[in-house]
């Protein structure tokens, strides 16, 4: 790897970490009912607005029973609404481009894409939705998805924090205050920035300019039945056509950037996400969106730790997390720098003053490859799912740390909020190890690690890679699920794992080339983002409820200390080893094989 | 219920906060503050931004095809069904190992449109952006162009350096992205700057 | 019983009948009570069908490659059943010798309830209710029991903390008593109250050799991760088969397009069996309920007997010790430490004349003053018996000792009964002396006052004696994050000064068994685990409270039933060692776990490369090990089964306990067993691997 590429990661990181206490904090202090620097003063009536029609109280707090019933009910709810919406925007307004209706089992895809805060795209985005299904539809899952995340989250902190209760607070107002005071105000500040860098954000119809250079292309003859029509020679029938004019896409596009880069959400206005120069105009936006998918879960570390009254308990968990990241990033980096072996004799791929060199297949000049390779991590780390390059056309080794850190669980920074609930499960778990290792029963922040709370850990740390490696198992090997893959052999292996690890764990990124719009795959892939949103959703919040209801155990020297580089050092270890031992056959069938055989060439 | 209620209220509540008022604040932002790239960033044949739609050659941030050897070629896109198409945006999603032969039809149109050019060939040039819709390449890229196009419009090499680097947009504030050159743009001033010769030339074959 | 603590690790009766159980254990049902062997079991029916089909000649691979994972299957079951089988012998072993050493205990049991009545010695062990014995000055009282005829002073130090004897006779509310105290002087008539079998110890020895064990708390919550591990390996593994088809139909298709012919074959049941074997935590799931039984067994070996593998566990969690002062933190019984003479004697006069007093005076103090006159003022010791003196023994009824000779009359005994005695010839007890005897009292010490006929002498002070060595066992006990506290009826200043020398944390002073029952119940509910030792009939509401309660066997029957667990040393120091075996127990539980999963990582170099060498042949450059194509799963598995055995000891014996803070020892835990757990398989691999091949 080059200097470059070490300066821009640092660069980044450097950038992230200075952000996180003060976002941090301010978080803690929604969470706390604190004063929010004068917002709590513009926006409090919208809030009080909500609670009083909803007929809740502030002070209402309900056990993780009703917490969990109500978050199901309303994520429900999403998932009915993004459907519906998708099945009849043809008769709603904001329709300039006409989209016809979405078929049930993409917008049943879709609908439990967006409510589940996966965002896989099975659809082409500037070719089927309608403004108001972006706005009303997937913009508004893409806010109360995210703020579900970090309700539950807010739930679990204060399982961990508090004892001998059963409250963990109450669902509507964490979401609420989420939305209004978290990720409304962040993604509007970040949605002017990106207007500027040249995002954009109309509601008239698509532009059509006419173009410097028209050109031609050729395309098979149909016939009425929208079949190729065949010569006498069985040659098919070819028609030539002329392009003097562009038609460009456009829409309501920074409002929804915004929340979908910071919401960890990912599903962008159009097909190919960030790689598209106006959703991601320019290397300063390309490095603030970046920013953004990572802002909020490394934040949350810092507020769990104010939340738990020991802030090394954020830090910890948040240097586990940025270990992982660099553990992925710097060979990412390397190998899309390197470049693609087969192509060294046909062109240059060395960086110069130049060009960045490297893969540049399915990137953008803008970007290059060292930016396109930190976002590619950072959008599998966290449950992102955006891309600004195409992560099918990667070199097979700098495929494979995208492709493992979305098998790691999502815990690496993660979604907002699930990030951090699932590392923390993670803790619990290197806990309990490391608990018997120095002999005592496991305690986490003074609280007794037991049977139950072990059965819950691991049905959460099973759900994701068993969703993963069945879901590729199905598809591998049914008819309609191998029709899914464009490219051939191993690479095809990759392409259905990759699809399918990153709906069971909620990223929503994606080997692009997988052709996963077809009933076989909108079906499967929904069922898995629901399983693995829910089931870890559940299960979260039955600890949060068994640990608010234990007592709190002073620590002492025979307490394991859960702030140390030692620990660090643990959790890394626990998730590391989980995502190695579930997932190596299966890489060793995919990236590791293509890219052994590629470097045999 | 206790949680029917607040489930539909909250629900409709924050799709009204999120879904209608913030979009449509945004919107009413961008129109005060930055009309030009909320309408998509137009520009116009003299490369001056414009909200005009009859008036506009593009966008200044969408590519467009140049496969004709007057032109800096843009780079290869996959869209379909032809490239550039700016209304359905797509990579190749090529794996790397079947990446070779396409790379190597690309490698031979570079080849063939200027066969003395032997100096190698800058790897973006030959490989499809990830949106298909790349207004950029590397200076490299067009750099490795001079020589044909000087040919073709009678161009001193000098000129076209001065051309591209007038179009060359630095790294954000030195320090994001890619130095990268606008190939929409660089076309359209190499068409004010040399108005051809391209007409005494037959106009080259296309692809 | 030292003779437990000598038991080699594979002693060759155990080892014998643990062979045996090796296979009874086959039943399906055991197997089923532990989720990670019971893949095993299947796994092993399963490839023993794939050998019989195998043998009809269609099989999947080679008969003798089938074979020959099938066998090391099956040893594996049968390693991970001789480890528990093992565990529980020695158990049975040690409950053996617990019921000889417990029948060895003599009685002189009597006919009648009269002290005259014909004697018979018999064993402590046959008495029954309704059997009468009698106990003379040195006897152990063998049982519970009442006394039926005379009066007697009984140490009962070691069971109530109270140093001073206590007067127990026939009749009234003094005639209740406790099996293993000892008779000091007189002598009782017993009759006692227990049969045998009923004894708390025959009880404690029928759990053990039950093995009925229930799975602890802990052990459960660990049995629920393993099994979560065992099902993500399960899926990894089966998952293979689909992807391994898509990958040779795949190849195969090329294959065939460029006309060669399709070799690409999916990967074989059998390696897909062998592979979830390996990666399965074959090597804790088998060790684990040795490790639980082995935990009770060295408590035993301890001889700490545990009613339930739950109080070993919680013991390892204990933050706070509760320790009585007498018998844990000082000596049982109290040392001569100064001589206060009265006005107008001398000091020496007064160490001369104890040491006369005390000469046959066999009693742990009476020596101590023998002891402190010689060190002190270099009196010898004198022979008693070549002075002509006659000595003239405690009893009940005078409360006093001494001796005469040459006119002399020479007491010591409580200020109060020699007050008496020279009042009684005439003397004075001089105010100057009554003042030291209160002194000495308030400062928590005793005072025995010594008289030569009618005139007072002086005073002996007695004192508290802190154990050698239990400061440093208290800072060991800081270190490992547990606070002590020092229980004691003493007053608060004199307890402050003993509960400073001795190095604990805190002290209870004039500790009622209310206020123990308090203390206990306030570090609960400040979340914290609480152990006492105890004994007395008053302990009893403590020890029901604190979450680790170990009865003295010497205590009464109501302080057994209500801790749980029973010392039968009565070594009120032994808390600190049962803290120590419930953290070993639980850090080899953690340590092997670890070790098993930090094996995995070897095991798929060993098999991947082979697996899809049909498919993928490229994938043999992951083959770091250089194994043999041949041999290479065969190996991983025979190293998996191995490595049970090889650690038998350490689940028996338990990992090495250091009193460390938490931070160390996962430190060295982790280093060991960790690290060490993703190297050692490596190097163990490779090595039978190459003797696979020599062979």
């Amino acid at each position: 790897m080059t200097t470059t590429g070490l300066f821009q990661i640092a660069l980044y990181l450097a950038v992230l970490l200075l952000l996180v206490k003060p976002l941090g904090s301010f978080m803690a202090r929604v969470y706390r009912f604190q004063p929010l620097f004068g917002l709590d003063l513009a926006l409090g009536p919208i809030e009080h607005l909500t609670y009083k029609l909803c007929g809740v109280r502030k002070d209402d707090e309900q056990n993780w029973k009703t917490y969990a019933l109500s978050c199901l009910a309303f994520n429900l709810l999403g998932v009915l609404a993004v459907y519906v919406l998708q099945r009849v925007q043809t008769m709603l307004p904001l329709n300039p481009a006409a989209m016809s209706a979405v078929s049930p089992d993409s917008s049943f895809n879709t609908a439990t894409s967006f409510a589940t805060n996966t965002n896989w795209q099975g659809y082409v985005g500037e070719s089927t939705m309608s403004y108001l299904t972006q706005m009303l539809g997937l913009t508004v899952q893409n806010f109360v998805s995210a703020a579900t995340g970090m309700a539950v989250l807010a739930a679990l902190i204060r399982g961990i924090a508090r004892k001998t209760t059963d409250k963990l607070g109450s669902f509507w107002v964490d979401l609420t205050r989420s939305t209004l005071y978290i990720l409304l105000p962040l993604s509007a500040l970040l949605a002017i920035v990106l207007l500027w860098q040249g995002v954009p954000q109309t509601f008239s119809k698509y532009k059509t300019a006419n173009v410097l250079q028209p050109s031609s292309y050729t395309t098979p003859h149909l016939d009425k039945d929208n079949t190729p029509v065949k010569d006498a020679k069985g040659n098919p029938v070819m028609d030539t056509v002329n392009v003097a004019t562009q038609s460009i896409a456009v829409g309501p596009v920074a409002s929804q950037i915004a929340i979908k880069q910071l919401g960890t959400n990912g599903g962008g206005f159009f097909n190919v996400n960030s790689a598209h120069p106006l959703e991601n105009p320019t290397g300063l936006s390309n490095f603030l969106e970046v920013l953004a998918i990572l802002l909020i879960p490394a934040a949350l570390c810092y507020t769990f730790g104010l939340m738990v009254g020991d802030k090394r308990q954020g830090w910890t968990v948040l240097a586990a997390m940025v270990i992982i990241f660099l553990a992925l990033v710097i060979p990412c980096v390397h190998f899309e720098q390197s470049g693609n072996p087969t192509l060294n004799a046909l062109a240059d791929q060395h960086e110069t003053a130049l060009q960045p060199g490297g893969n540049m297949e399915g990137k953008e000049a803008r970007l290059g490859p060292i930016n396109s390779a930190i976002w590619a991590v950072a959008t599998t780390g966290a449950s992102n799912g955006s891309v600004n390059s195409m992560h099918d056309s990667f070199t097979p080794l700098g495929g494979l740390c995208p492709l493992w850190m979305i098998q790691l669980s999502e815990v690496v920074f993660g979604g907002v909020g699930s990030g951090l609930y699932g590392m923390l499960i993670y803790v619990i778990v290197a806990v309990f190890i490391a608990g018997l290792m120095v002999g005592r029963t496991p305690e986490y922040l003074g609280k007794k690690i037991e049977s139950y709370e072990m059965k819950m850990a691991a049905i959460i740390v099973l759900v994701p890679p068993a969703l993963c490696l069945i879901g590729t198992a199905i598809a591998c090997v049914s008819p309609a699920g191998l029709l899914g893959p464009s490219n051939p052999g191993i690479h095809g292996f990759s392409e259905m794992l990759y699809g399918m690890s990153s709906q069971g764990n909620n990223n929503g990124s994606a080997f692009a080339g997988l052709n996963a719009n077809t009933p076989f795959y909108n079906l499967l892939g929904g069922i898995l983002m629901l399983f693995s949103r829910y089931w870890i959703v559940v299960p979260t919040l039955a600890i949060a409820g068994s640990l608010a209801r234990k007592k709190l155990i002073p620590a002492s020297a025979g307490t394991l200390p859960t702030h140390t580089p030692l620990f660090v050092f643990l959790l890394v270890s626990t998730v590391i080893l989980v995502g190695a031992l579930t997932f190596l056959p299966a890489l060793a069938l995919g990236p590791i094989v293509e890219h052994l055989k590629l470097i045999g060439l | 219920m206790k949680i029917i209620r607040p489930t539909i209220i909250c629900f409709l509540l924050l799709s009204l906060i999120t879904g209608i008022a913030y979009p449509l604040a945004i919107t009413l932002i961008a129109n005060v503050g930055f009309r030009h790239q909320a309408e998509g960033s137009l520009i116009d044949k003299n490369g001056r931004p414009t909200v005009d739609e009859s008036a506009a050659v593009g966008s200044f941030l969408i590519g467009q095809t140049f496969d004709q050897p007057q032109y800096f070629w843009s780079r290869p896109s996959a869209t379909s069904p032809m490239p550039y198409n700016a209304a359905a945006s797509s990579g190749s999603n090529i794996g790397p190992s079947i990446l070779g032969d396409t790379v190597k039809s690309r490698v031979d149109a570079l080849h063939q449109a200027d066969p003395a050019n032997s100096s190698p060939i800058p790897i973006d040039l030959v490989t499809a952006s990830g949106s298909g819709l790349d207004p950029h390449e590397s200076v490299a890229a067009a750099d490795y162009q001079i020589s044909r196009i000087s040919r073709i419009r009678r161009m001193d090499a000098e000129q076209l350096h001065a051309l591209i680097a007038r179009h060359t947009q630095d790294r954000a504030f030195g320090l994001f992205g890619e130095k990268v050159v606008n190939v929409l743009e660089l076309n359209l001033e190499l068409d004010q700057v040399a108005s051809i010769a391209a007409a005494s030339q037959p106009a080259a074959t296309t692809k | 019983m030292s003779s437990a603590k000598a038991r080699p690790l594979f002693d060759l009766p155990i080892v014998k009948r643990a062979i045996v159980d090796s296979f009874t254990k086959l039943n399906p049902r055991h197997q089923l009570r532990n989720p990670v062997m019971f893949v095993v079991f299947l796994g092993s029916i399963l490839t023993t069908g794939l050998y019989v089909h195998a043998l009809t000649g269609q099989g999947e691979a080679k008969p003798s490659f089938i074979l020959g994972v099938t066998l090391w299957l099956w040893f594996t079951v049968l390693f991970a059943n001789f480890a528990e089988a093992m565990a529980e012998g020695r158990g049975k072993a040690q409950a053996d010798t617990l019921r000889k050493a417990r029948r060895d205990t003599p009685a002189k049991k009597l006919s009648a309830p009269s002290r005259d009545a014909q004697q018979s010695s018999v064993s402590a062990a046959t008495l029954r209710k309704g059997d009468l014995v009698l106990c003379e000055p040195g006897d152990y009282i063998p049982a519970d029991g009442e006394v039926a005829d005379g009066v007697a002073s009984v140490d009962e130090s070691a069971i109530t903390g109270e140093s001073a004897p206590v007067i127990r006779e026939s009749g009234g509310d003094r005639s209740s008593v406790t099996g293993g105290t000892r008779v000091l002087s007189d002598w009782l008539v017993i009759r006692i109250g227990v049969n045998p079998g009923e004894a708390f110890l025959d009880r404690m020895i029928s759990m053990v050799e039950g093995a009925k064990r229930q799975k602890t708390p802990n052990e459960i919550a660990l049995n629920i991760l393993l099994a979560g591990f065992t099902i993500v390996c399960l899926l990894a593994v089966v998952t293979l088969m689909p992807y391994s088809i898509y990958a040779a139909n795949s190849v195969n298709v090329a294959l065939i397009a460029a006309s060669q012919p399709a070799t690409a074959a999916p990967v074989t049941t059998t390696i897909l069996v062998a592979l979830l074997v390996c990666l399965i935590p074959t090597t804790i799931g088998g060790l684990l309920s040795a490790i639980g039984i082995a935990g009770m067994d060295r408590m035993i070996q301890k001889n700490v007997i545990a009613m339930s593998g739950r109080a070993v566990e919680a013991a390892g969690d204990v933050d706070v010790l509760l320790l009585d002062k007498t018998g844990t933190i000082t000596l049982g019984n109290r040392q001569a430490v100064a001589f206060h003479p009265s006005n107008g004697t001398h000091e020496r006069d007064v160490a001369d004349a104890a040491q006369l007093s005390s000469l046959a005076d066999e009693t742990p103090e009476g020596r101590s003053v023998v002891v402190l006159a010689k060190e002190k003022y270099g009196i010898r010791d004198r022979q008693i018996h070549e002075m002509g003196a006659h000595f003239v023994p405690f009893t009940a009824q005078t409360r006093m000792s001494g001796v005469n000779f040459d006119h002399r009359m020479i007491r010591k005994g409580a200020a109060a009964a020699i007050e008496a005695h020279v009042q009684s010839l005439g003397g004075e007890f001089p105010a100057e002396v009554q003042a030291t005897v209160e002194a000495i009292s308030r400062q928590g010490g005793t005072p025995l006052v010594v008289a030569d006929g009618p005139k007072v002498l002086g005073t002996i002070e007695l004192k508290d004696i802190v154990k050698g060595g239990i400061k440093e066992r208290f800072a060991e006990l800081r270190a490992m994050g547990i606070k002590t506290v020092m229980i004691t009826g003493d007053n608060p200043l004199t307890a402050a000064a003993i509960a400073a020398e001795a190095g604990v944390d805190d002290f209870l002073a004039q500790a009622t068994p209310e206020a123990k029952l308090k203390l206990i119940r306030d570090y609960q509910a400040g979340g914290r685990l609480v152990a006492m030792t105890g004994d007395g009939t008053y302990d009893a509401p403590a020890l029901a409270q604190a979450d680790v309660a170990v009865a003295m066997n010497t205590g009464t029957q109501a302080a057994k039933e209500a801790g749980n667990m029973v010392d039968l040393d009565s070594n009120p120091t032994k808390l600190i060692e049962v803290v120590e075996t419930g953290k070993q127990l639980l850090m080899t539980r953690g340590s092997l776990t670890t070790f098993s999963i930090a094996n995995d990582v070897s095991k798929y170099f060993a098999i991947i490369p082979v697996m899809f060498a049909s498919t993928y042949p490229v994938l043999g450059k992951l083959n770091i090990m250089h194994l043999s194509p041949g041999t290479a799963v065969l190996s991983a598995l025979i190293f998996n089964a191995l490595i049970i055995i090889a650690l038998i000891p350490i689940a028996l014996r338990g990992v090495k306990y250091r009193p460390k803070p938490a931070s160390v020892l996962l430190w060295n835990n982790i280093l060991v067993y960790g690290i060490g757990g993703l190297i050692i398989p490596f190097i163990g691999i490779k090595a039978i691997d190459l003797l696979v091949n020599l062979v």
